[in-house]
């Protein structure tokens, strides 16, 4: 599949991610954010949270990814846009979560695509009303 | 105590310039599991050239948030093209909107990012919201 064959209703290929404390990590050292409610327990616990919670510009990068394989390529998002509503949390053990990110196109123009997507993790909706437009 | 209404439309400076490399687009990208061509970076990747921006604001002591209160409810990017690597890019902050609900603060901003040429590469809309004091 490639951008050039989407058709409107189109149910794009369901991506599921998982993410454990090293993801955390990881993006904390390459975005800069280094909050401490993304690694530490301790803090979290303190600002009421359930637990250590994935940066929600980590969770949205889950979901540019999704937009990136549904494209076949990088570089073609020219807009990508979500509220975040629901923390993931994350456990400090070895399997951690898994993010699932399901599209759907909603309309094409002779040069862009335009796709609502839907983030879970477990029952819940982490990111609100996210929708992209890709480059055809 | 709330933000000051009157922040709304106050621009910031430019933050310095970015230099985009190679490897950090890689680090970026490798993060996020996502694919990296050697040339466009993730949609999401302007976020890093944002956060000193960002930063500036949370950190005026004049604006008066308080970094641990900050949850981010919102963004968007627009982009004219993709990142890659070479950019030499600045990231200039406006406070659009700042509005009271609910004891929160929210605030609107605009971030433009542009090259060394002056040409817009992308544009970073983030909402903070300032949540208030417990009674």
């Amino acid at each position: 599949m490639t951008v050039a064959t989407f058709q409107v209703d189109d149910a794009l290929p369901t991506q599921s991610y998982q993410v454990t404390r090293t993801n955390l990590v990881k993006y904390a050292g390459a975005s800069g954010d280094f909050n401490p409610i993304h690694w530490s327990d301790r803090v979290a616990a303190s600002v009421g949270l359930p637990g250590v919670i994935a940066h929600g510009m980590f969770t949205m990068a889950l979901a540019a990814r999704a937009l990136d394989s549904w494209a076949g390529a990088p570089g073609r998002v020219r807009e990508f846009g979500c509220k975040f509503t629901k923390p993931v949390v994350v456990p400090d053990d070895d399997e951690g979560v898994t993010v699932i990110v399901d599209g759907t196109v909603r309309s094409l123009t002779d040069d862009a695509v335009h796709i609502s997507l839907e983030v879970t993790c477990g029952d819940q909706k982490v990111l609100g009303a996210p929708k992209a437009v890709l480059a055809r | 105590m709330p933000v000051d209404p009157s922040l709304a439309g106050r621009t910031f400076p430019a933050t310095e310039v970015y230099e985009v490399s190679r490897e950090k687009i890689a680090e970026f990208a490798e993060a996020t599991g996502s694919g990296f061509d050697g040339q466009a970076a993730p949609v999401t990747f302007p976020i890093v050239v944002a956060f000193p921006a960002m930063n500036d604001l949370m950190d005026d002591p004049e604006v008066g948030m308080e970094l641990h209160r900050v949850v981010h409810g919102e963004q968007r990017f627009t982009c004219a093209r993709p990142v890659v690597p070479g950019d030499r890019l600045t990231a200039e902050l406006t406070v659009e909107t700042v509005r009271q609900i609910g004891g929160a603060d929210i605030i609107s901003t605009r971030t433009e990012i542009t090259d060394s040429e002056g040409a817009q590469v992308c544009t970073a809309y983030a909402t903070l919201v300032h949540r208030g004091e417990e009674p």
